[in-house]
């Protein structure tokens, strides 16, 4: 295995073992949003840069924004001061921050010409895929845009807000 | 050689759905347990992408793009219910205090 390879995968391992033993929400997003960027650095090591270019920006960018959101209105009943300061306290972000630098390294690294001889498998590109998506699989893009509307219609029914009842 | 075999991808996917497992079963905050949902979903998707790139096709990444749409909608409704369970005053985000009658 190669030294970038192992980086990434332990730094995947790692991320995946803090989220699940954090005590504090917010803590576990942070190190959830490093596990999927070393996850997206794995996914161009196996030559699927489209994937990993939809991980970092649907998966990093706008499901972990939801997260941060929901945490953010579950946790009204402190004042807001306290918590501020407790999340800029290093304990919060010095392990992801850690990990992160890890990931930026990696990236950098690969991103010079001069950098070692990192083997990349055959690469599928987003031509292939969007070949293969609209193609042979249509139909299954079909069903997953029913399945989003029904998410979207579930998601609205159960946060609407009802007057007075239950 | 290239930087992941495919059988390292494959150790590196079982090892992160059983960190993902073990959080569901342990967790019993609610939203923890969406967090290690995602991780075992993660898991999946890059067994696919792994088994794409070993044989060259690219259903693999097909397949990636349809558990990523199944992952928004899963954090989507799961935060909804948190939410909505949240705003019925319920104290805690404990899953198993659901069937109590006060909960």
């Amino acid at each position: 295995m190669h030294a970038l390879a192992l980086l990434a995968a332990g730094v995947t391992v790692t991320g995946a073992i803090m989220v699940i033993t954090r005590r504090v929400a917010v803590h576990a997003v942070l190190y959830l949003v490093v596990t999927l960027l070393a996850l997206s650095v794995v996914l161009v090591l196996l030559g699927a840069s489209f994937a990993a270019m939809l991980e970092v920006i649907i998966y990093a960018g706008a499901i972990m924004v939801l997260f941060v959101f929901v945490i953010m209105m579950l946790n009204l009943g402190q004042p807001d001061s306290q918590r501020e300061k407790e999340w800029l306290h290093p304990r919060a972000w010095l392990g992801p921050g850690i990990l992160a630098t890890i990931v930026c390294t990696e990236l950098l690294y690969c991103a010079t010409p001069l950098s070692g001889p990192v083997r990349l498998p055959l690469p599928i590109t987003v031509h292939d895929v969007g070949l293969s998506l609209f193609s042979r699989y249509v139909l299954m893009v079909e069903l997953v845009s029913f399945l989003l509307l029904a998410g979207l219609v579930t998601a609205f029914h159960i946060g609407r807000h009802r007057e007075g009842g239950h | 050689m290239p930087a992941f075999s495919f059988n390292d991808t494959l150790v590196l996917a079982a090892i992160m759905f059983s960190v993902g497992l073990a959080g569901v079963l342990v967790r019993r905050n609610m939203v923890f347990m969406l967090m290690s949902l995602d991780i075992m979903l993660n898991a999946a998707a890059l067994v696919f992408v792994a088994a794409g790139t070993r044989w060259h096709d690219a259903a693999g990444q097909v397949m990636f793009v349809l558990i990523l749409a199944l992952a928004a909608v899963e954090t989507a409704v799961g935060l909804a219910i948190i939410l909505r369970l949240h705003a019925h005053g319920r104290p805690t985000l404990d899953a198993d205090t659901g069937n109590l009658p006060e909960g």
